[in-house]
């Protein structure tokens, strides 16, 4: 393909630009339908845990479910309050939604099946996430609704909070490695099961899954949005598209922290017999299954056990793990 | 080089390129009609008191003064991590000592009470 547009006589640059442009579409239509995917999984995942069916009116196994949801949603009107600020109101779901594409540049499908495999990939991840408290700051602030307000307040405690153990997780996956690019952390984990950092990294992996699922709003640590106490917390007076955009950037987040999950711990996309996508498939959406069985099994967390969580537990959980990791390696050599 | 980080760009581009363009294709379905009792902020069918945009618990901004100090730290961690193996053992004892300054910060705020969420 690249080859092909430089064949007709175009500038590098210009193929190169064009590339991005087509992968980013690509990415942008894979996280639509991966969120599509996922609602209508976690809806029949919940349903069975709660030993009822799910929904299973439209299509076989209520399959167009979120089809006719996705329709709803963009046919609805768009209603912004009085006296929001406007800008800052239509700005939020951009940024949110933009943050979330842009993190897929660095996740490696495969070998040689990545958008750019930049050198500074950790450090890159870390500084997109961070991208996600901006806009739920924006969105609580502009909306003029105090439940907004609370919810992005809190929001933006619980990310800054779990983000200190997320990051310090990747530092020990980076010193597993030896380097900050990705492709060279699913390198290190080649050749079999016992290569995963997983093993060695017992400790890190609970570390990163629990901080994960609550940068990613997961289910018991969505008190940002609990609807119980804060209707809907940041997005409260979002509706119609808008607020679709604030679901699927969620989902993206959660597949986006499944499949780093599956980077860092569980060899990436290696795998035998199968070829390596489908591996990274299977491996992340085990991953899914397993936030949301945690999710529907465990009742929303209290906000003060929520932060001793994240700084008492997690945060030395995480320093333990970085200085075992840094023994290990140079045991290993 | 330069040229992986167009990609980037591209990315954020094209996140908000999509959520605009399918904002005005939506503009073409959805009604818009809207009255000033639609627009009041929600709250929960009562008449809004004030405005919405009040001062807020001063309790979250001690967590973002810990967080930006933490976030520091790792900024530090990152090329230690990476070069360890070449650095060995010495490096190593550094790291831990510098580690246990910054964790004697976090245990301070912990015994000073400042991190309860009462």
């Amino acid at each position: 393909m690249y080859e092909w547009l430089l064949g007709t006589g175009m500038s590098q640059s210009l193929a190169n630009i064009i590339m991005g442009v087509l992968k980013s579409l690509i990415i942008i239509v894979f996280l639509a339908v991966s969120a599509l995917i996922l609602v209508l999984m976690e809806r029949k995942v919940a349903g069975r845990i709660q030993n009822r069916p799910g929904p299973n009116r439209l299509g076989p196994g209520g399959m167009f479910q979120t089809f006719a949801d996705a329709i709803k949603l963009v046919s609805k009107e768009d209603v912004v309050p009085s006296g929001a600020d406007k800008a800052v109101y239509i700005l939020a779901p951009l940024v949110i939604f933009a943050a979330s594409v842009a993190l897929w540049v660095v996740i490696p499908f495969g070998p040689n099946l990545v958008v750019q495999d930049l050198n500074i990939g950790l450090i890159y991840l870390a500084a997109v996430t961070g991208i996600n408290v901006l806009a739920f700051l924006m969105a609580g602030w502009s909306s003029n609704n105090k439940w907004s307000l609370i919810g992005s307040m809190r929001s933006a405690a619980q990310l800054v909070s779990y983000e200190i153990p997320l990051v310090l997780t990747l530092v020990a996956v980076g010193m597993m490695a030896g380097s900050l690019r990705l492709g060279d952390v699913v390198a290190a984990q080649q050749g079999g099961i016992q290569n995963w950092f997983v093993f060695p990294q017992i400790i890190g992996f609970i570390v990163f899954v629990v901080a994960g699922m609550a940068e990613a709003n997961r289910k018991p640590f969505d008190l940002p949005e609990g609807e119980s106490e804060l209707v809907a917390g940041y997005n409260t007076e979002y509706s119609g598209f808008r607020w679709a955009v604030f679901f699927l950037a969620e989902y993206a987040n959660l597949i986006v922290f499944s499949a780093l999950a599956t980077t860092f711990f569980l060899g990436g996309p290696s795998g035998p017999l199968l070829p390596p996508i489908v591996w990274f498939f299977i491996k992340t959406y085990a991953v899914i299954f397993v936030t949301m069985w945690i999710g529907w099994t465990l009742p929303r967390i209290r906000i003060d056990h929520l932060m001793n969580l994240g700084w008492y537990v997690l945060i030395p959980l995480a320093l333990i793990n970085l200085g075992w990791t840094g023994l290990y390696v140079l045991w290993r050599g | 080089m330069l040229s992986a980080y167009t990609d980037v760009v591209i990315f954020f581009l094209a996140g908000a390129g999509f959520v605009l363009l399918t904002l005005a294709i939506g503009r073409l379905l959805r009604p818009h009609n809207p009255y000033p009792e639609k627009l009041v902020p929600y709250e929960c069918g009562e008449i809004p008191v004030g405005e919405g945009q009040v001062p807020y618990n001063i309790r979250y901004y001690i967590f973002a003064l810990l967080f930006v100090v933490f976030d520091v730290e790792v900024v530090f961690l990152f090329p230690w991590a990476v070069v360890l193996r070449e650095l060995g053992m010495y490096a190593y004892v550094l790291m831990v000592i510098f580690l246990v300054m910054l964790v004697d910060g976090l245990v301070y705020a912990w015994r000073k009470g400042v991190l309860r969420w009462v």
